[in-house]
């Protein structure tokens, strides 16, 4: 069985600047990779080229078992593209927007009518299906923008941050929509900045930073790598922040990391809040005061961290670089 | 089966930019008011005050504002398209399996529909204010056909515009520093005798002249034995005619190239 989507080396230029320096990615046919990246990764120019929007300047790619560059229009017949700002024209209606994608998929018109109101009742924008979309939620947007990219029931779907810029309830929304599309067996490549996105939804993770894949695997491969969740503290007074390390080293299951700079302690943990009960205990005992106190679930930053021994952003955020070191044994 | 299709394709995309001229208060605005508005505007401001030889000025203004209004209605073709692209839509639209020059043959069919509307509400002011068709039906006919002709070439023009620029402002604003004189230095509301030299011979063969010109004979604006300066507008349907033709045959792939290449912003 072939992949739904196979991309070999692919490089592209904006100018001077390079987007992809020889990204590979597959996706099996089924299954949903998560792209992961932060900003000016290179997902989007990915994406873009995979949706025949772009010519990559090397490096070949098959969507649906057809070659991207020799016959693109046998491609889009198969894809559907749900992009970063969500491209519905604000001046038609939900329906309208359907129902025009539905035409121009050459559907038919009364195929396209009925798919434009079935996707309306599954995307739950039956009542606003006769409004203007200016008039919608930033949320009910990417839903119809989500939703026209489905008009054609295409086998391979190409999702472009789907949930960036939507507030946490817009965003659980989405997850449900796009883990119902799943389960009836569509391939999926989404990009996320968010590692927890990618943890819910995607089979398989490929990181990438700088126009380069950087790691893959599953999400629990890649938070194997980070670590799982950690205890982070921060004391009130830095001279404690050694005492408070050696007290809580036993609770670990990894290296402490202190930061001096900031007051705190940060450490690989398992066991949840069992764990930081114990901790609040032993400082406690100790008469360490503390500022703050959390248990907290890797991020992409983490990853990033831990792959790339960079944060994200590239700021010399101080739990990066030079001002760590480990607790002294 | 493509030509079938492409066709296809672009009447939906002409529906989707006509639907907007109900829906969004600028086109609507641009469409209905603004015409009604220049015809008494140029009627009893300058009606007053310019004198046509041997004509009645009101009669030789209709012409030049009908050419004037439809080439400005070829900027919502431009604005429309770096709307489309400022949105994400031109993504969508690429992404799917339709024709490619769809969606630029659906934006100007639907400029051509807006200015049919344009046309019947400025000739209905133009109308009621004592302007007159002195020709046959057929005439009157190809009066308002080669004003649409025309216009419809520039909206190829103003559509590359679209493609290339940053933002819908932009090439408004550009277009009017285009549009604006092209409109003025011309036969459109003085006759071209009262020009200085260059600019006179500019508007001898400024290709809006000749289309004013055209429609004027066309409907019959201009008393007999009037003579025209130079070939161009002596000859106005022809030379018009060539113009549009030109603008079409370079215009249409070129923007159909760079169409394929733009993506969103």
């Amino acid at each position: 069985m072939t992949d739904a989507v196979i991309a070999r080396g692919l490089v592209k230029h904006y100018g001077e600047v390079k987007a992809l320096d020889g990204v590979d990615v597959s996706v099996p046919r089924g299954s949903v990779l998560g792209l992961l990246g932060p900003n000016g990764a290179g997902k989007t120019t990915v994406v873009r080229i995979l949706a025949t929007l772009l010519t990559p300047d090397h490096g070949s790619a098959e969507v649906a078992g057809i070659d991207v560059l020799k016959d693109p229009r046998e491609v889009r017949r198969r894809i559907g593209l749900s992009g970063q700002y969500a491209a519905v024209d604000e001046y038609l209606t939900g329906f309208e927007n359907l129902d025009m994608i539905g035409r121009l998929y050459h559907l038919g018109r009364k195929t396209s009518r009925q798919r434009a109101r079935e996707l309306l009742a599954q995307f739950r924008l039956e009542e606003a299906g006769d409004r203007m979309a200016k008039t919608y939620s930033g949320g009910m947007r990417r839903r119809l923008d989500l939703a026209g990219a489905l008009v054609a029931n295409p086998p391979v779907l190409f999702l472009d941050e789907p949930t960036t810029g939507l507030d946490p309830r817009g965003r659980t929304d989405m997850w449900e929509v796009i883990q119902a599309l799943v389960a009836g067996g569509t391939s999926l490549l989404l990009t996320t900045q968010y590692l927890e996105e990618a943890d819910v939804l995607a089979d398989n993770i490929v990181v990438i930073d700088h126009g380069k894949v950087i790691a893959e695997g599953t999400a629990d491969q890649l938070k194997a790598q980070v670590g799982g969740e950690r205890l982070e503290i921060t004391v009130a007074d830095a001279s404690e922040l050694m005492a408070a390390g050696a007290l809580l080293e036993p609770l670990g299951v990894g290296k402490a990391v202190l930061d001096e700079h900031r007051h705190c302690l940060s450490m690989p943990v398992s066991g949840g809040a069992m764990v930081l009960t114990d901790a609040l205990r032993r400082l406690d005992a100790a008469h360490i005061v503390l500022d703050d106190v959390g248990l907290r679930r890797p991020t992409l930053d983490d990853v990033f961290l831990a792959l790339t021994g960079h944060g994200v952003e590239h700021t010399d955020s101080s739990l990066t670089g030079a001002q760590t070191q480990g607790v002294p044994r | 089966m493509s030509y079938v299709s492409a066709v296809g394709d672009g009447l939906v995309v002409a529906k989707r930019n006509l639907i907007k001229i109900k829906r969004v208060p600028d086109l609507l605005v641009f469409t209905t008011l603004q015409p009604i508005m220049f015809v008494l505007l140029f009627v009893y401001v300058f009606g007053g005050a310019i004198a046509v030889k041997g004509s009645n000025y009101n009669e030789f203004l209709i012409a030049g504002i009908f050419a004037q209004t439809v080439i400005f209605g070829s900027v919502i073709t431009g604005a429309g398209m770096a709307d489309d692209i400022q949105k994400g839509i031109i993504d969508r639209f690429r992404s799917l399996p339709m024709s490619p020059s769809a969606v630029l043959f659906g934006r100007t069919l639907s400029d051509v529909v807006n200015n049919v509307i344009v046309v019947i509400v400025m000739s209905l002011t133009g109308l009621a204010v004592g302007w007159r068709i002195r020709t046959s039906f057929l005439e009157a006919l190809g009066g308002y056909l080669i004003l649409l002709v025309f216009a419809y070439a520039f909206s190829w023009v103003m559509a590359m515009m679209g493609l290339l620029a940053p933002s819908p402002e932009v090439v408004n604003n550009a277009a009017f520093i285009i549009i604006f004189p092209l409109t003025f230095v011309a036969n459109t509301f003085v006759p071209i005798v009262t020009l200085p030299g260059p600019l006179r011979t500019f508007a001898e063969w400024n290709p809006v002249s000749s289309v004013t010109q055209a429609a004027r004979e066309l409907f019959g604006n201009i008393p007999p034995h009037t003579p025209a300066p130079g070939w161009a507008l002596q000859h106005p349907v022809t030379y018009t005619l060539i113009w549009s033709l030109a603008i079409l045959v370079i215009f249409v792939p070129l923007t159909t190239r760079q169409f394929r290449r733009s993506v969103s912003r």
